[in-house]
């Protein structure tokens, strides 16, 4: 996490194709450029790549291409230092936060002759917004410990510099003015005494600061917190002095990237394309654990416990940004009233239901929940962020919603909260009161969002995944994931019968066993094992003794293409019928219809609510299936007539 | 008695060459530039001023080390960069 500034770290790595993909854009069409220029922005990119990206926008914008939804924005730039490593990075960084970038600079040192002349290229362009890059070496401040009135005269002076140059850009140039704050450099004169101390460098960049906040509120200028920044990442990087000495370089130029994203932000915020919204995901994200596996009192979530600490900060993360105004809904894979009750039950819990807009608690997909979220705030995507700590779910996600903010997150959860900020997807540039109410604007608290499912936008998704189902039959290899699996799983779990190691072996060889190891790869990676079956031969028919399933795989017809493996092999060897039963537990609600769902006749309820089910092979296979089958390790069983 | 020494891998001026050429061709958006110990700037299309300094910083991003002033300006060619690239991978200064 040392790095997640520097390298932007929330940002997904840029593919393989990207150089390819940039190089494409000059042939693409109007109703494809601007979305792909934007797509390829919002990857994690170098220095030259930011610039090669830049440069192809560049190309389309002096082409008169239609950029939408890339709003433009010209903004004039004009420095006290050498800026020009940086704006190549504003272009394409702009284009992350849906902003089409023109960018028009004055001649390196001319800052208040191009404010102040009428004809200078900065005020002849008209920009919508120019930025004012002065650096502590930019202003009139001169450290002069002691000396209040020098002190006093110096910030005077540094403010009649700013006023200046504001209003001659903005009665010139027809614009508004973004200032930056002022990153102070790390040397202290005396040490701890420099705070307060009159006119120390410190003490006078700390005031400066101030004021240039308050022309901000007053003046309608703009403000780019670039001392923030720069204490964020260590005053002592961010300052280097062999750049500014080669070059006049006013910061490192690693932080670049991250400067450019800052300003892009801003731009957007101007724009309007800031989110609005952020979405939550409950297991591993909000708490600790999975709550479906691990129950209310098994989840991790605060009760001095360091994991259960991270998680109570990243519902404290949520929580604020609800306060200034942005919206919280949920969604997650789980029962809805097992989620519902962290919200109500737990004594940990910083948010609760009132707290949750949308309330998306179910077994279909993210991207389709998070889609009926949109619908039902009458929000475009483009307005939400997606916080899930799952890359496999994030990656999905992003694959089907592109417009949707997922930012990376590291491995350990305390670093969630503050990846997200870093991320800055809220960046505002005005706050008012009805921006603090937006968030309990739905009056129905955690509502939920019916879902749209169109079959075939379904089965095209399933076969752009292209999965493949690999089948075998119990081994040694996989004996040890098997037997997890059989004594773990108990949502996805039909009978919940529970079998030692040495048992699950004795399967291997059992001859009257029929037994299932199911793994599922698809474009995104490979899932591992995530089906066991073990059915028991009685006569003609097969009875299934244990069919579980892990729940990631969950709408993939998974179960479907078990099913009909389990047909296959049966037909093989004369078995006309297959048998299932569901023996319900307090865990296994979401499978009571599983065999149903299926096609499967009910033949009988007995007393403790355990019901079975029958059908025959011809109805058991499948032709359909949105998957490649893969079978390896199948022998002959022999066939022995029961007694 | 041994004593036991860290030692760093040195880097094989070959690889070394490879990986400043690779920044060169992500600088200067040339997918195909070629490079020998013997190239200087002026052989080379796009590398100005502004670009030396950006080359720089890219070098020193990627085999994570720093130049001082006075270093970045003696370098008479590649060949002398990657020596002093080298230098700084094997000795203990960053």
């Amino acid at each position: 996490m040392d790095d997640l500034y520097e390298n932007l770290s929330w940002l997904p790595a840029a593919p393989q194709d990207f150089s390819e993909r940039c190089r494409r854009l000059d042939n693409l069409d109007a109703a494809h450029l601007g979305e792909e220029i934007r797509q390829l922005a919002s990857y994690s990119l170098t220095e030259g790549q930011l610039g090669r990206l830049s440069k192809r926008i560049d190309v389309a914008i002096d082409a008169g291409r239609n950029l939408s939804p890339l709003s433009s924005f010209k903004l004039g730039v004009i420095s006290n230092s050498n800026i020009d490593l940086v704006k190549p990075l504003l272009i394409a960084s702009a284009a992350r936060h849906r902003v089409a970038l023109t960018c028009v600079s004055s001649d390196y040192g001319q800052v208040m002759q191009s404010a102040l002349d009428p004809g200078s290229a900065i005020n002849k362009a008209h920009c919508d917004a120019v930025l004012v890059c002065l650096d502590y070496r930019g202003l009139p401040i001169r450290e002069l410990p002691g000396d209040l009135a020098a002190a006093e005269a110096c910030l005077a002076r540094s403010m009649e510099d700013v006023v200046r140059i504001s209003k001659g850009l903005r009665s010139n140039g027809k614009t508004i003015c973004i200032f930056q704050t002022v990153a102070r450099p790390p040397e202290l004169l005396f040490g701890s005494l420099d705070l307060q101390t009159v006119g120390t460098m410190r003490w006078l960049v700390d005031h400066v600061n101030r004021k240039l906040a308050e022309h901000a509120v007053s003046s309608g200028d703009l403000l780019l917190d670039t001392a923030a920044l720069a204490e964020t990442v260590g005053l002592g990087r961010w300052h280097n002095p062999t750049q500014w000495n080669v070059a006049k370089i006013p910061f490192d130029a690693r932080f670049g990237p991250l400067y450019a994203d800052h300003v892009g932000r801003l731009v957007g915020a101007v724009r309007g394309k800031s989110k609005r919204a952020l979405v939550l995901d409950l297991d591993n994200t909000l708490w600790g654990g999975v709550i479906g596996d691990d129950g209310l009192d098994g989840i991790l979530l605060g009760q001095g416990d360091a994991t259960g600490e991270a998680h109570l900060d990243v519902q404290s993360a949520a929580l604020s940004l609800k306060s200034r105004g942005v919206v919280l809904a949920v969604s997650s894979k789980n029962d809805e009233d097992v989620a519902r009750k962290a919200f109500t039950d737990h004594s940990e819990m910083l948010l609760r239901e009132k707290d949750i807009a949308i309330f998306q608690a179910n077994w279909s997909d993210k991207a389709t929940n998070i889609k009926a979220i949109a619908d039902e705030m009458a929000l475009g995507l483009e307005s939400f962020a997606f916080l899930d700590d799952n890359s496999f779910e994030r990656t999905l996600v992003r694959s089907r919603l592109p417009d949707v903010a997922i930012p990376e997150l590291p491995t350990d959860p305390a670093y969630f909260a503050r990846t997200l900020f870093a991320a800055g997807y809220f960046e505002a540039i005005a706050f008012s009161d009805d921006d603090r109410k937006r968030a309990d604007f739905y009056r129905d608290n955690a509502i939920r969002a019916a879902l749209k499912v169109n079959a075939s936008d379904i089965t095209g998704y399933l076969l752009s995944l292209r999965m493949t189902a690999d089948f075998r039959p119990f081994d040694r290899q996989g004996l040890s994931r098997i037997a997890q699996l059989i004594n773990k799983s108990n949502q996805f779990n039909l009978t919940t019968r529970r079998y030692t190691e040495p048992e699950v072996e004795a399967l291997i060889d059992d001859r009257k066993a029929f037994t299932l190891q199911v793994r599922l790869t698809d474009d995104l990676g490979d899932n591992g094992m995530i089906s066991v079956i073990i059915c028991r031969q009685q006569g003609n028919r097969w009875l299934i003794d244990t069919w579980l399933m892990s729940c990631r795989v969950l709408g993939r017809r998974v179960e479907e293409a078990v099913l009909n493996e389990i047909a296959h092999h049966a037909r093989e060897l004369g078995i006309t019928e297959i048998e299932g039963a569901y023996v319900p537990t307090s865990r296994n609600q979401m499978v009571a219809e599983h065999y149903s769902k299926l096609g499967f006749k009910h033949i009988e309820t007995d007393a403790n609510g355990t019901t079975r089910w029958l059908i025959d092979i011809a109805d058991a296979l499948r032709s359909d299936l949105p998957m490649a089958i893969k079978r390896s390790g199948f022998h002959e069983l022999a066939s022995e007539p029961q007694a | 008695m041994e004593s036991f020494q860290t030692m760093v891998a040195p880097l094989i001026p070959d690889e070394t060459l490879h990986r400043v050429r690779d920044v060169l061709r992500d600088v200067l958006d040339d997918d195909v530039l070629e490079v020998s110990p013997q190239t200087v700037a002026s052989d080379v299309d796009g590398w100005d001023s502004l670009n030396h300094v950006r080359i720089m910083i890219s070098i020193e991003k990627a085999f994570g080390i720093r130049f001082s002033a006075a270093e970045s300006k003696k370098l008479a060619n590649v060949g002398e960069l990657v020596k002093l690239i080298d230098t700084k991978k094997n000795g203990t200064s960053s």
